[in-house]
Order: structure tokens, then C-alpha cells, then sequence
């Protein structure tokens, strides 16, 4: 599998470390859910079979953290762009 | 269907092999049972066996979407062993052991149990110390183990590399009734035992919906209609979240896929199962001589039931650095099954979430081993409505009170488990 870097280009997937699914976001620990909010994002994932935003690593490369929209059943990546701004999306 | 034995061999030899009756029936699906087993995979076949044998509960549909046998009970390294550490996890492991023990006898069926024992490598020191550990811990549980220096490891395979410099053996973590079995013959042993006890067996038979009343589960929709029962258990492994989604469910879950591999067929070398303790590399020997290893999960979600090419690479260089020899061979094939990764890789035996409901899953990339104390556990919570002792831990709600098992301590992170 090759996922194309907004910085690098394409590059072989064994470039990069993977974090996982790019959905759960780090709740409010100050809200009066919060425990129960923190058990659902440390723990809890949709695991979807098909398209699935997710996060990559280019360790071995421009070292920027990229979100990677990859078909979990095929591997075919529809798109890419750095985690975070945004920017540079493809 | 007659038992197999010596007498019924000798009788279809003079009848030209032509008396033999097929293993299992057909069936098709009724309208309502008072259990559905999803999944017709070693667990979930082993799951409906022991609800029978157990539990007196006859009236089972055991549902598969393909050919029985065709996810991962097909596409493992069909290893068994009980070397595990923690509590919660070593005497469910033991109990599976002592199963796969006295699993031909109980089912009537040649699953070629070959107890040749397993031996993970040490490299360093702490490495043996760590080894020396985990030994005493299956010992407190009932599990045999020994710790072999290098000398006693070199007696066993004398074609390990033990002078590599960077990773010399320094010893082994032996358990000697761990071993292999024939990862088919489980499958069918269990679909025979199963159905002589009344089981329905129905494949090509895909849920695609559940049927509901309230917030309870009171039976499914499938490709060959709608099927009704007070009671449904999931033991689909890597299609877990497929089924769950359909229920609004979110697991501590994620499906992955790990390869396999199998070399040309050798002269008998490997002894016994060998792990490799620097790098994820292990390896076994059918009974067809090929060399059978694996090693690390690709490391990102999968559905495909495919491999990548890194990790064929990395599990190539951890064979190279403990068995050079392996360089000379030719890999005959390679697979790869869809595993269902866990927060803190240990597997899920539990009631609900949903009334009517009951999970198996998470077991990682080690629930071949695991089938018949899985299916025995399952049985018995769904039998009961409550865990067994032996799998008390293996609850859902664990991650939510901290009562995780995490064999490796790596954390919520499940493509390093």
C-alpha cells in the first residue's frame, strides 16, 4: 500500500506509524460526563468495513501527522491531507 | 450416523469405501430455536456442541454465512498452548488445554492433536527472568512449564542460530504439552459431535439484521429468512462490528488482518512450535512437512482477508536472525485472516450488551488455541446467563471499571497487542 503525502508523494504505508481511527476526539475532562466520555474515546470504535478516516505518522518521511480517508476492505485511499489544518489535501 | 472406530474402518475397506455417510446434515433453517449461534467457526461450533452436551439444550441453529470452517478456523497456524501470565487469562488457557487433550475421545473424531511442545526463545537476562515468571505463573495455574538453558535448547534444535550477534539464545520457556492440531479436522470434529446431538447446522446462511423487541435481541434476519430464538450468541471474530453496527453497538474492538505462511514440505526438523523472543517470528512443522510461521499483524484495520508486503518482509528477517536455514526454502503460500483486535488483547466472553444478546469475541490473534474452552465458557454463559469462573474476566464492561487484561501492557492500542 502506498498513501500519497501532501509533502512527500507517494510512499510506501511501511514509511508511516499508524495511530488508527481519526473520529474520536479528546473530551471536555471537565464536563460531568467526562468519565464515561474518556471510556468511549480511549476504548470504544465503530471499526467500520469500508471507507474509514484515519491517522498516519510519516516517521520516516516529512514527519507530519496525516488524515488518510482509506477503504478498510480494499485499502484504496480517496484522500489525504495533514491532521489538524487541513491543509494540503488531495 | 454410526460412531467411527476401528470396526467401521475394516467394514468400509471391504466395501470398497462406499458405506460412509456424510459427517454432518444440511439442514435448513426453522423457523424458531431456543438458541442461535452466529458464526460456524470453530468457536461458534464448539459454542452449540458443549450447549448441547452440557446443557441439554438441543434445539440450536448454528448460522454461517459461508462454508463452516472458512474464516479464521481456516487460516490459522493451528498452534495450541496455555503460556500465558495473568490471572484472568492462564487457567481459562489451561482449561482449553486439558480440552484439546481429551477432545478426540469426546467427539469421535481424529482432530490430530499433536502435543510437541512449544518453546519461546530467550535473548538477554531480563528476557529469561521475564520467561522464569511467566513459568511460574502457568505453574500456580495447573500448566506445566520448564525453563531450558541453551545447552537443553540446543539439544531440541540443534539449527537455531545461537551465536547471532545480536540476539544469542540464552534458553527457552518449554511447555511440552503445548503442540499443534489440525486446524480442519477441528471444525468438522465439532459440526459431527454438534449435529449428532441435534444441532442444526445451516450455511450459506448470512444475518444481515436483527429482529427486536424493545431493546431486546429476539433473533435475526438472514439470506434465508427470518429466524426467531429467546437467546443469540455472536462468535464471528473479525466481522464482529459488521453485526454489532446493525445494533448501534460500539466495541472495544478493531478487526485487523494477520498473515501466515507455509514453506515447501521438509524432512522432519522442527520439533515442536518455536518462537523467536527479539522479533515476532514463529514456527511449526505440519504434518505435511511444510514449515508453518507467522508473525505480527499488519498493523492497521483491515476487512480484507489479505496480506501486505512489509510485514511478509519482517516476518522473513525474524526467521533469518533465530533459523537461518529457513533462506534456503521456498514459501509454498501465504494467507491472511481477519482478526478482532482488542483494547487490551484479551478476549470478550459475556451476557449481553442487549437482553438476548451474547458476545464472543476479541480473541486477538490466539482464538484457535482457545476454541474448545471458548466454546465451553460461551456455552455455559448462555446456558446460565452468567460467566463461568473461568472466563469471569473476559467481561465487556471491564474497560469501563479498569479491569483490563493486558497481557503485553501496551495499552488501548490494538495493532501493538
Amino acid at each position: 500500500m502506498r498513501i500519497p503525502c501532501p509533502y512527500c508523494g507517494a510512499r510506501s504505508s511501511h514509511e508511516f506509524a499508524y495511530l488508527g481511527d481519526a473520529a474520536p476526539t479528546r473530551p471536555d475532562p471537565s464536563a460531568p460526563d467526562a468519565a464515561e466520555a474518556f471510556h468511549s474515546y480511549v476504548y470504544e470504535r465503530d471499526n467500520p468495513a469500508g471507507p474509514m478516516d484515519e491517522l498516519w505518522y510519516h516517521s520516516a518521511g516529512c514527519r507530519r501527522w496525516l488524515k488518510v480517508t482509506r477503504d478498510t476492505r480494499t485499502h484504496a485511499i480517496t484522500a489525504v491531507a495533514f491532521a489538524g489544518t487541513g491543509e494540503g489535501g488531495r | 450416523m454410526s460412531r467411527y472406530s476401528f470396526l467401521s474402518l475394516i467394514a468400509n475397506a471391504l466395501n470398497g469405501q462406499t458405506g460412509w455417510k456424510p459427517a454432518w446434515r444440511d439442514a435448513a433453517p426453522k423457523p424458531t430455536y431456543d438458541v442461535i449461534i452466529v458464526g460456524g467457526g470453530g468457536h461458534g461450533l464448539a459454542t452449540a456442541y458443549y450447549l448441547a452436551k452440557e446443557h441439554g439444550i438441543r434445539n440450536i441453529a448454528v448460522l454461517e454465512k459461508a462454508h463452516v470452517g472458512s474464516g479464521n478456523a481456516g487460516r490459522n497456524t493451528t498452534i495450541i498452548r496455555s503460556n500465558y501470565l495473568l490471572p484472568g487469562n492462564e487457567p481459562f488457557y489451561e482449561w482449553s488445554m486439558k480440552l484439546w487433550e481429551g477432545l478426540e475421545q469426546d467427539l469421535n473424531y481424529n482432530a490430530m492433536v499433536s502435543q510437541r511442545g512449544i518453546i519461546n526463545l530467550f535473548h538477554s537476562d531480563g528476557q529469561r527472568d521475564a520467561y522464569a515468571r511467566r513459568g511460574n505463573a502457568m505453574r500456580l495455574a495447573g500448566a506445566d512449564s520448564q525453563l531450558l538453558d541453551r545447552e537443553q535448547v540446543r539439544a531440541l534444535a540443534p539449527f537455531l542460530d545461537f551465536d547471532n550477534a545480536r540476539f544469542p539464545i540464552k534458553g527457552g520457556l518449554m511447555q511440552a504439552r503445548a503442540g499443534t492440531a489440525r486446524h480442519d479436522a477441528v471444525v468438522w470434529g465439532y459440526a459431527r459431535a454438534a449435529d449428532r446431538l441435534g444441532v442444526d447446522i445451516v450455511q450459506n446462511c448470512e444475518v444481515t439484521g436483527f429482529i427486536r423487541e424493545g431493546d431486546a435481541v429476539v433473533g435475526v434476519e438472514t439470506t434465508r429468512g427470518a429466524i426467531r430464538a429467546p437467546k443469540v450468541g455472536l462468535a464471528v471474530a473479525g466481522s464482529t462490528s459488521r453485526l454489532t453496527r446493525l445494533l448501534d453497538l460500539r466495541l472495544p474492538i478493531e478487526s485487523h488482518a494477520l498473515q501466515a505462511f507455509v514453506s515447501e514440505g521438509l524432512k522432519p526438523l522442527v520439533p515442536g512450535v518455536i518462537t523467536f523472543g527479539m522479533g515476532h517470528f514463529y514456527v511449526s512443522q505440519s504434518d505435511k512437512g511444510g514449515l508453518v510461521f507467522g508473525g505480527d499483524i499488519d498493523g492497521y484495520n483491515s476487512y480484507a482477508q489479505r496480506g501486505n508486503l512489509p510485514v511478509v518482509e519482517d516476518v522473513a528477517e525474524g526467521g533469518m536472525a533465530v533459523m537461518p536455514l529457513i533462506g534456503r526454502l521456498r514459501m509454498l503460500r501465504a494467507w491472511g485472516g481477519l482478526v478482532d483486535m482488542s483494547m487490551d488483547g484479551s478476549p470478550i466472553i459475556d451476557v449481553g450488551p442487549l437482553p438476548g444478546l451474547y458476545l464472543n469475541t476479541a480473541w486477538n490473534y490466539g482464538g484457535f488455541k482457545a476454541t474448545p474452552a471458548s466454546g465451553w465458557c460461551f456455552a455455559h454463559t448462555i446456558a446460565r446467563e452468567e460467566a463461568h469462573a473461568l472466563n469471569a474476566a473476559f467481561r465487556l464492561d471491564r474497560f469501563r471499571t479498569g479491569h483490563i487484561i493486558d497481557e503485553k501492557g501496551v495499552g488501548a492500542q490494538p495493532n501493538l497487542h
